[in-house]
């Protein structure tokens, strides 16, 4: 059953960037997006066992911080060699200075 | 004494994911969040400023040697392409594959492709071995990456710097390539998604070269080749050099790049063409960050490292003893020194991945 997860404050992430939010056994990447919105993915890459959240936010684009394989967060699309399988992505809310996923 | 098997399908490399020393997580200096943003933003402009001069001296030399062709006068002009070519095409390789070098990814892309043809690598295949050399750096038989392995064969080591042994055995995996995809090691790390482009990639190497080799007959003479091809031989000494230090008589499986992989201070020519990849171990801790930046990488993290070697010169009088006594004894390695200020190698750590004491400088 989907659950929201309360995961960070608004202000906990600057613009274009990211933080690793984890939730029982499960790792996620909450990114604040250059225009002020918020998103999650899945926390590692899709390529090897790699937390995402020292890598790179560049516009829309996550780049893994160990091959530099890059993913659109919105969508989770993976873009660019060497990761080739899309990450997860969750629903985000903002709620007062909170931001909120959707965990299963 | 182990024997080191470096086959990708052999037991070393088994043993490795077995014992998690596959794929583990490496040591990082801490550097604040901020800092390393910083160091990792992404800027076209060194790099067109560096692509511009760096393929402006190339035609400019070839031109030289083209018109001076016939006297020694040309010797100058193609000693100077050669390099440009065969050792400067290297580090274009590897930083467009990382995609750092450039902010716009088709730029990167675009040098990628010509700097893999010139350095005969083919870069479908290539992009992803050295994705597996940054996962796992000089872990036997995972590495697909290993310059120089234990115990060192010196005849090879020397012929590299003329490109021999790479070159040889290019060609015949290039045509293999051309007519059937990926062998079978290749085929360990480049995803099954990525054959064909294998195969597209090494036809089209193999067109160029035929054509080349047909002008050359038809001219009857070799200049054609002096300008593609023959330069990966002519031209290969300096990234040799460059890249034996990189790893060379350093330890081996092991998960801390301060171990592994050194620094080197260098010239300013030599920077160039190496595009700062002397500055190695910050390279492989932290690969997003562009070769522009690693003197400021440098200079953030160095009171966590061994000391840099202070000239090419003076890590060769390091490295080369090594690879000597590892000829008689394969578990020798240098151990660098850390300075006070730096966090401890993790020995209990590295004693189980090696399952057995570290030997001793």
């Amino acid at each position: 059953m989907p659950q929201w997860i309360r995961a960070c404050a608004t202000d906990d992430i600057d613009e274009e960037d990211l933080i690793r939010f984890d939730h029982g056994s499960a790792t996620y990447a909450i990114y604040h997006s250059p225009d002020g919105k918020f998103f999650a993915t899945s926390g590692k890459c899709t390529h090897e066992d790699v937390h995402l959240c020292d890598g790179l936010v560049m516009g829309h684009l996550i780049e893994c911080p160990k091959h530099n394989g890059q993913f659109d967060y919105r969508t989770g699309e993976a873009k660019r060699a060497p990761v080739c399988v899309n990450l997860k992505t969750f629903a985000t809310k903002v709620d007062g200075d909170d931001v909120y996923i959707e965990v299963p | 004494m182990a024997k080191r098997d470096y086959s990708l399908l052999g037991p070393d490399g088994a043993r490795a994911v077995e014992t998690g020393l596959a794929a583990a997580e490496w040591y990082h200096t801490d550097v604040p969040r901020k800092v390393m943003k910083d160091l990792m933003t992404r800027s076209d402009a060194p790099a067109i400023r560096d692509t511009i001069i760096l393929y402006g001296c190339m035609i400019a030399f070839a031109a030289g040697g083209i018109a001076l062709w016939g006297t020694w006068w040309c010797v100058p002009f193609w000693l100077a392409y050669g390099v440009l070519y065969g050792s400067a095409s290297d580090s274009r390789w590897h930083e467009c594959s990382h995609g750092t070098a450039f902010r716009t990814p088709w730029m990167n892309n675009a040098v990628y492709e010509i700097a893999s043809f010139m350095i005969m690598r083919n870069s479908a295949t290539w992009r992803w071995s050295h994705a597996r050399h940054h996962t796992d750096t000089y872990i036997v038989g995972r590495d697909p990456e290993i310059a120089i392995m234990r115990p060192p064969a010196f005849a090879k080591v020397i012929l590299a710097f003329f490109g021999i042994p790479d070159v040889i055995a290019f060609i015949p995996r290039m045509i293999r390539n051309a007519l059937s995809g990926p062998t079978a090691e290749e085929k360990t790390f480049v995803p099954q998604s990525e054959w064909g482009k294998v195969q597209r990639v090494a036809i089209i190497y193999t067109a160029i070269y035929a054509a080349t080799i047909a002008l050359a007959l038809a001219l009857h003479s070799i200049l054609p080749l002096m300008v593609i091809g023959l330069p990966r031989l002519y031209g290969a000494w300096h990234h040799i050099m460059t890249g034996l230090l990189q790893h060379g008589g350093l330890a081996d499986n092991v998960i801390d790049h301060r171990l592994n992989s050194r620094t080197v201070y260098m010239n300013p020519v030599s920077r160039f063409i190496y595009w700062n990849m002397n500055y190695h171990v910050e390279h492989h801790m932290f690969p997003m960050v562009p070769y522009h930046a690693l003197p400021r990488l440098h200079e953030t993290i160095k009171h966590d490292l061994p000391a840099p070697n202070r000239s090419i010169a003076e890590a060769f009088r390091e490295m080369w003893p090594a690879l000597k006594r590892q000829l008689a004894y394969e578990d020798f390695f240098l151990r660098r020194d850390l300075p006070p200020t730096a966090k401890p190698y993790r020995e209990d750590f590295h004693k189980a991945a090696l399952g057995e004491a570290i030997p001793a400088e």
